[in-house]
């Protein structure tokens, strides 16, 4: 048989796939390892997809989406970040962010052209944009600097071959949130070098200190920003698969092409239930976020506590310690914190070589799983000599 | 500080360190901060939610909506505070509508539930009727569901 694609043969499989693998074998197991909420949809926004489903609207819908949907997507976006786009030439509803990324580097690549991203990072940047033919450009980013990237390391990284930039923020799987003044240096950089923006933010509303800046409201950046984003996170609609993008007409005319001919358009009943999420999700979007918030400080304590530091995730639902008190790498913690404790975290090598020394940590779960977490990766450093010391020579208690 | 009530009103074993864990509050600010909501009354008692019926014990509540002939001066409130004396009354409301009263009794069956509604509530003076609704099925009370609840379905580990 002739040689299947070359690009995609090259590719790795997900390093999280194999971690699920194991895990899903295993009885027991505490799982820090989901990268989506813990909360069911809200009953209301489930409500309305069975209503939708009852008075039959199974069909397709425009391609772009129902114009209903993509109107209360700009009105949400204007309230929210003073940027307005047309909903009729300006949006387009997505198979969730993953399909917004896909048709975003595939209407700006040309093969050879590069897309620099940071990393740590979401799985897919990297593989989709050379699916693309395009090259993935990764600069790393780092505990000391909170994980944020710079415009310095942005710059360094452009050669005549860039096309964009590929921010996400907040990020998974560090938690970090860009601040504005940083985007601003990133504006002027793509500016400077006539690159365009392309921005992940789905997990806007899942910060919980300081705001999140969206990066179409820098005025200079709203020109050549292709904005990413959905219901997953927000909501907790993960599985309805539904995202949208807002860029200006000239872009999303030619990313309307591919989604028309690949996807032809969303599922028609997500996009009814994306509808009562924006229109009344607001009060279980601020009970989630609170719940997330209390989880998050509760966690990196208990991490911090047993001597794991742990940068302070501003964003998403994930914690991001070092393990270095260890001396092991990512992998061989993850791994053997899964045969001998049972606690599945993700390995930080997953989301690129920039992860090492670290772990995902998902806080999207209950606190009685998070103290159960704690308790086992306590007795898993104690049994390695790994817990910090206290005065009298005994591992210090845990805070939790 | 509303989230340390929102914490307890969840979980009244929670610790003043864990609420301070899951805050980011000082712990003697935390406790400080209980011990006067508990002086002041904010803080009533510590309660806890109990699923009878899965516990072996059936004990039956009605709603009953009572119409009453309001009182020069005090309204409704006297006749409302005779019937909230009754111990087997458990909770008594002003509504608006057909009826003036919502009064919820509870009783070990149904004999001394209708024994208490038709010798004690319906022969109260200012009371003139009394309508009885028995409690058939417990769905969720006070934000706790009494039905099963929904199963994790996520994956073990998602990027």
């Amino acid at each position: 048989m002739k040689p299947l694609n070359s690009i995609v043969v090259e590719t790795p499989p997900s390093g999280i796939r194999r971690f699920f693998d194991v895990a899903s074998r295993m009885q027991n197991v505490v799982s820090l390892g989901v990268g989506e909420p813990d909360f069911a949809t809200p009953w209301r926004i489930r409500e309305s997809a069975i209503y939708a489903l009852e008075r039959g609207y199974t069909t397709y819908t425009s391609n772009a989406g129902l114009i209903s949907l993509r109107k209360a997507i700009v009105q949400n976006i204007e309230e929210r970040y003073g940027v307005s786009y047309s909903p009729e030439t300006e949006c387009i509803v997505t198979v969730g962010v993953s399909e917004g990324v896909d048709i975003a580097v595939r209407a700006l690549l040309n093969p050879g052209d590069e897309v620099i991203y940071h990393e740590p990072s979401y799985v897919s940047y990297d593989p989709t944009i050379r699916f693309a033919g395009g090259a993935a450009i990764a600069v790393p980013t780092t505990a000391a600097d909170g994980f944020r990237v710079s415009a310095a390391a942005l710059e360094a990284a452009v050669t005549p071959r860039t096309k964009a930039l590929f921010l996400s923020s907040p990020c998974n799987p560090t938690g970090a949130v860009q601040q504005r003044s940083d985007l601003e240096q990133i504006v002027d950089v793509a500016v400077r070098h006539d690159l365009y923006l392309i921005v992940d933010e789905v997990y806007d509303r899942l910060t919980y200190h300081g705001v999140h800046t969206c990066m179409a409201s820098i005025p200079a950046a709203r020109p050549r920003t292709i904005l990413l984003n959905g219901f997953s996170k927000a909501y907790a609609m993960t599985g309805w698969r539904l995202g949208y993008v807002c860029a200006p007409p000239e872009i999303t005319e030619q990313m309307l092409k591919i989604h028309q001919y690949t996807m032809l358009c969303a599922p028609h009943v997500a996009q009814y239930a994306a509808i009562e999420a924006l229109q009344n999700g607001e009060l279980d979007v601020r009970a989630m976020v609170t719940d997330y918030d209390r989880r998050r400080r509760f966690f990196v304590r208990g991490l911090e506590a047993m001597g794991l530091r742990c940068h302070a995730p501003d964003g998403a639902f994930y914690a991001f310690p070092s393990i270095a008190s260890t001396g092991m790498t990512a992998e061989a913690f993850a791994d053997e914190l899964l045969q001998e404790e049972r606690v599945a975290v993700v390995p930080g090598t997953a989301f690129g070589a920039g992860g090492e020394g670290h772990v995902r940590c998902s806080y999207a779960t209950s606190l009685a799983q998070l103290d159960e977490a704690l308790r086992r990766i306590r007795r898993f450093l104690e049994r390695r000599g790994c817990l910090p010391v206290g005065q009298d020579g005994r591992p210090m208690e845990v805070q939790a | 500080m509303t989230a340390i009530l929102d914490i307890l009103e969840q979980d009244s074993h929670a610790t003043p360190d864990r609420i301070a864990a899951l805050t980011g509050l000082p712990e003697d600010v935390v406790r400080q901060q209980i011990n006067e909501w508990e002086k002041s009354g904010v803080i009533c008692r510590y309660k806890t939610v109990i699923d009878w019926e899965r516990a072996g014990y059936e004990p039956v509540h009605a709603f009953i909506d009572v119409s009453v002939a309001p009182e020069r001066g005090s309204g409704f409130d006297e006749v409302a505070a005779r019937i909230s004396r009754f111990p087997e009354v458990r909770s008594v409301f002003l509504i608006s509508g057909g009826h003036d009263l919502r009064v919820i009794v509870r009783g070990a069956d149904m004999k001394q539930v209708a024994n208490f509604v038709s010798e004690r509530l319906a022969t109260l003076e200012r009371v003139t009727g009394t309508q009885t609704h028995f409690l058939l099925k417990r769905y969720k009370e006070d934000g706790d569901v009494f039905f099963e609840v929904e199963a994790d379905h996520r994956l073990m580990v998602t990027p």
